[in-house]
């Protein structure tokens, strides 16, 4: 049997314990339905309040967090979470809005959205965003219907294929194929561009578009963009961009000016949105002149012109060819929307340069410390994230080894086995909101488990040791697939 | 590595025996997915495949595989008890793990044993 | 404002270290006529100014605690939630994490999500949910996803009840826009009952959904519905209200493949629409054909029990272009919340919001069609939501109620041309009997 560290909330329920209840009903009395339609029994906890915060509590405890510590977990943007955007999304007119309620009595929240709409456009360069999309892959599954709505609004049903590199996240991929599109990989050159060649031997006229991350998920600039963008667009593609990596370009470059069609923001990643255990995010899209009229439905807009003495009235329209609905009703507004919004106000152009600029800088001093010690394939100025190679000559430690290891001295370690073009990935994004002090103790430990992996190897391979849990079994969780639990009383006749 | 001289192989790290006309995945193939948790058998007894044509699909903890038909035919038998039993695919590919058996076609593009040896110590690093 | 930690000291110590003179220098590689634009945004606030921007758009608002009364559900509800709720999801161990990714540091989220699963299968009585999608109507395309996937496209068709949440409807003709699906069901008759779908499905049809209790608030036992379409060889996915399931039959009892819904009831305030909580429940069957991600129980090296993401090689990240859906995120925190909410209310506290949605409803319903011109458009049983039928437009009555302070439901003439004159009228725990008397009593009095 198995050690149990904190029981399961139904080994913790005790039968007629109460929790919150409910006040006595203030109506006369009405009979339920026939029986026939109830349901026989209601197997779910009962617990007191205090047994219900201890166990959270302790649960939490058991989580390593942006609050606990570092968290350079690449492509990921795991930047502190400013405190103040928990207080504006909880405030009441935000809170207890209806998404139906008529639009008079919502000009707040539709004025947000409206201004965070032009912001995204004037931060990123495109002439329309949708607020919508629920997260970064929701976003791009509603660019990438966009961009097949494109080609069929123009009667040119023979474009199936997509262009995507061997670099990209794997939600591209997906993406596309959720259309049924086909995907091209593009190899990547040693510099860590695209291939010019390989692109251009795959343009033709059955190319829906292609799909970039740029930077891409080597951290690096492609250094040729330009002339990518050029030779999709020749063929009559059209270029998505994949904004995961956007916290490296706030003020420094706009997609759109560039010529990308559509882009999906990460407010989650970029806009410090928090990412709360792996949601909610919030996936805004961004799409050029030709796009527009594809975007889903509804966006905010001004319905009603203002005047000296009024003020304009916003409310929702929906564009001419739209896609159609990507959710139920306007997108992550609380969550999501006025998090974003309220980290834009506080930091203006000038702000948000910084917030790259640093982001760069902290991405470039790690990569300086490690250059050495560890194997960094694509080795020139990163942009806010690099890659190195987690092994070693004639060890067999590899990079989840030294992930591991990383927990034990109090760091969450990097993304690793991603990109896939790296063999043994560790890929590390330091965020902008890490001091020099952070970013010196991180490399101290690397550099330290470097020589660790030459003296005492098992010491990485039974990593980590100081965490309250050691390796799992994965095998164990995935032949067997115990995926619920149950009251105790109830285990006999379910399991 | 165990690689079966009477069979023949595939690039794509399936074989085929030509003399029962059943095919499955290599041992090669099997300790690249590692622990094989799920196995769908895209094909039914009287199905046509054609060589290509996906046969199943599989995953393991770390990774998934669509597994295409080495050689055309009338499909015969399937290997029901896999669904149950993936793990089969891990300690005997070549035996219990056999996938599926056609009768009457043509192999495709396959090599024999040494060849698939070579390409195989070719990709491994 | 600032949340850069590093002194220009310490920066022009980085840079040197780094080899470059400036931060300017660090973006050679960007097209020199595209670098660093000057951005048309407002000047930066202090956090003091942006709370006070914020607050002075959020009071612009006119919300349903402090200055409306509402009686408006059509798929988000004002229930209350618990204070416990919010300090739990305030805890920043649960909020800025990311992914659970690495399970030695990541248990607390691993755990909480687990028991989330578990919640909501006894909750639907199904056998597996995964760890939620972003809303309800998302998780009902996603089931439309499995379906296309376990019949590998061979099943061309699907039949959606017209008492389907229109909202979900659209968001299934966006997603399924790929597939290439027939859609039947739409003119259905809406008083055709449970069974009205029944003569649409045939061979080819790949999944049925219907709406538990339906759009319109109706309470229907959908088993021989189930029993038909699995004679067939479809699949049948019940869009289930969590609320309403607290009291009712559990749709696994009638059969159901698939269970979905929106959780927001369940501890997530209205925040204007999102985000939200989709549910997805199913048999253990389908799990490998299901989106999303999956927490399963282990041990670790140390004997401890424990909890994994497991199944990850049916996720995007690994089956790419193959995977069911390329859903990478869920609604964590959320699912959180909801797990909060239910386990502090627990099976009694439940129980009473359940009953309470119940008896208000009933309440309101009696005293609604004794006022001249009103009366309830449909006989069946209801749970918590009902379609008023009014002597007028509904517009012209939602405005005559707002003008009281009223928020009047939701319009139906909207999505149901037939419904010009009908209400949908949502009723909570949080509406009591002095807020249903005003109701009645400013309708009575409207010209």
């Amino acid at each position: 049997m198995a050690t149990i560290v904190e029981p399961t909330i139904f080994e913790l329920s005790s039968p007629g314990r109460l929790g919150v209840t409910m006040p006595a009903s203030d109506v006369p009395q009405t009979d339920l339905p026939d029986k026939n339609l109830l349901r026989s029994e209601l197997p779910l906890p009962e617990l007191a309040e205090v047994d219900v915060v201890r166990h959270y509590t302790k649960l939490s405890k058991f989580n390593y967090s942006v609050d606990d510590g570092f968290y350079p977990l690449g492509s990921c943007t795991m930047k502190y979470n400013p405190k103040i955007n928990e207080d504006t999304c909880r405030l009441p007119g935000f809170l207890y809005t209806h998404p139906l309620q008529p639009i008079e009595t919502v000009q707040g929240n539709l004025v947000l959205m409206y201004e965070l709409q032009e912001w995204l456009k004037e931060i990123s360069g495109f002439a329309g965003v949708t607020l919508q999309p629920a997260a970064g892959a929701h976003g791009e599954f509603t660019g990438v219907l966009m961009m097949a709505a494109y080609h069929k609004s123009r009667g040119d049903a023979k474009r199936t294929k997509m262009l995507i590199p061997d670099a990209a996240h794997g939600t591209n991929p997906a993406s596309a194929g959720m259309l049924g599109f086909s995907v091209v990989t593009i190899p990547s050159d040693e510099r860590g561009n695209v291939d010019l060649k390989a692109l251009a031997a795959a343009c033709d006229d059955t190319v829906v578009g292609m799909m970039v991350t740029n930077p891409n998920t080597l951290g690096m600039f492609d250094e040729h963009i330009e002339e990518v963008i050029k030779l999709v667009k020749d063929c009559g593609g059209l270029m998505y961009g994949d904004g995961a990596n956007l916290n490296a370009l706030l003020g420094i470059v706009r997609p759109g000016d560039l010529g990308f069609d559509v882009m999906h923001f990460n407010l989650h990643k970029t806009f410090s949105v928090p990412h709360g255990g792996g949601g909610p995010g919030s996936g805004p899209v961004g799409v050029s002149e030709r796009l527009l009229d594809f975007l889903p439905s509804p966006l905010v807009d001004i319905v009603e012109d203002g005047d000296d003495v009024m003020e304009p009235l916003y409310g929702f329209v929906t564009p001419k060819k739209s896609i159609g609905r990507m959710k139920a009703f306007h997108g992550h507004f609380g969550g999501g929307l006025v998090r974003a919004y309220t980290y834009i106000a506080m930091h203006g152009p000038e702000g948000l340069k910084d917030i790259s600029q640093y982001a760069v800088l902290n991405a470039n001093y790690l990569q300086a410390k490690l250059r050495g010690t560890y194997t960094i394939p694509y080795d020139r100025i990163c942009m806010h994230e690099f890659v190195a190679e987690g092994r070693f000559e004639g060890s067999d430690i590899r990079a989840l080894d030294i992930a591991k290891r990383l927990m034990d001295y109090k760091f969450h370690p990097p993304t690793n086995y991603f990109p896939l073009i790296v063999h043994e990935a560790l890929m590390i994004e330091p965020t902008e909101t890490e001091n020099k002090d952070t970013l010196d103790r991180f490399a101290d430990a690397l550099i330290k488990i470097a020589e660790e992996a030459k003296t005492n190897p098992d010491l990485l391979h039974n990593a980590p040791h100081t965490t309250p849990f050691g390796r799992m079994d994965e095998v164990k969780a995935a032949r067997e697939l115990v995926l619920c639990c149950w009251l105790p009383e109830n285990y006999e006749s379910l399991t | 590595m165990n690689v079966p001289s009477n069979l023949k192989y595939t690039k794509s790290d399936e074989w085929f025996d030509p003399a029962s006309g059943a095919m499955g995945i290599t041992d090669f193939a099997q300790s690249q997915l590692s622990d094989i948790v799920f196995v769908e058998l895209l094909v039914e007894e009287g199905d046509e495949v054609t060589v290509g044509k996906a046969i199943a699909s599989v995953e393991s903890v770390k990774a998934s595989a669509e597994i295409y038909a080495s050689a055309a035919g009338k499909v015969t038998a399937v290997n029901k008890g896999l669904a149950d039993k993936p793990e089969t695919l891990n300690s005997d590919p070549f035996g219990e793990g056999w996938m599926v058996k056609v009768e009457g076609g043509a192999a495709g593009e396959v090599m024999d044993a040494a060849a698939y040896e070579a390409d195989c110590a070719g990709r491994a690093h | 404002m600032t949340y850069i930690p590093i002194s220009p000291t310490e920066r022009d110590a980085m840079l040197k270290t780094v080899g470059v003179k400036s931060l300017d220098d660090l973006f050679d590689a960007v097209p020199q006529k595209h670098r660093f634009p000057e951005l048309d945004l407002p000047p930066a606030l202090t956090e003091m100014e942006a709370a006070s921007l914020l607050n002075e758009m959020a009071t612009t608002n006119e919300n349903v605690r402090e200055h409306l009364i509402s009686f408006l559900g059509a798929g988000a509800y004002n229930h209350y939630i618990p204070s416990v709720v919010d300090h739990i999801l305030r805890r920043g161990e649960f909020y800025t994490a990311y992914t659970p990714y690495q399970p030695e540091i990541s248990q607390g989220t691993l755990q909480a999500i687990f028991e989330y699963q578990s919640l909501m299968t006894n909750l639907t009585g199904m056998e597996v949910s995964n760890a939620s999608h972003y809303d309800g109507a998302t998780a009902a395309a996603e089931a439309v996803s499995l379906a296309f996937a376990q019949f590998r496209g061979k099943r061309k068709k699907i039949v959606l009840s017209p008492s389907l949440h229109p909202q979900y409807r659209e968001v299934i003709t966006t997603y399924s826009q790929g597939m290439g699906l027939e859609q039947a069901g739409k003119d259905a008759d809406l008083e055709g009952g449970a069974d009205a779908l029944t003569s649409l499905i045939d061979e080819n049809t790949a999944l049925v959904i219907v709406q538990y209790p339906d759009f319109f608030g109706r309470i229907y036992d959908y088993t021989k519905l189930v029993e038909a379409a699995h004679a067939k060889g479809a699949l049948v996915c019940i869009v289930a209200n969590p609320t309403a399931m607290v009291m009712l039959k559990t749709p696994a009892e009638m059969g159901a493949d698939v269970v979905v819904g929106e959780a927001q009831p369940f501890g997530i305030p209205l925040w204007y629409g999102g985000p939200y909580l989709g549910f997805f429940t199913t048999k253990k069957s389908y799990v490998h054909k299901m989106a999303g991600r999956l927490i399963g129980e282990t041990v670790d090296n140390r004997g401890q029990r424990s909890y994994v993401l497991t199944l990850t090689a049916r996720e995007q990240h690994i089956k790419r272009e193959r995977a069911t859906s390329n859903i990478c995120s869920n609604q964590g925190l959320l699912a959180l919340a909801s797990a909060v909410y239910m386990s502090t209310l627990g099976k009694t506290g439940l129980s009473q919001v359940a009953n309470l949605c119940y008896q208000k409803a009933h309440y309101a319903a009696s005293e609604l069609s004794k006022i001249d011109g009103f009366g309830l458009c449909f006989s069946d049983p209801f749970f918590h939501e009902f379609v008023l039928c009014c002597p007028k437009p509904a517009s012209e009555v939602n405005d005559y109620l707002l003008e009281h302070g009223i928020l009047g439901g939701y319009d139906l003439g909207k999505d149901y041309p037939a419904l010009e004159n009908h209400i949908l009228m949502a009723f909570t725990e949080m509406n009591s009997k002095q807020e249903i008397d005003t109701l009645v009593e400013v309708l009575k009095e409207m010209e």
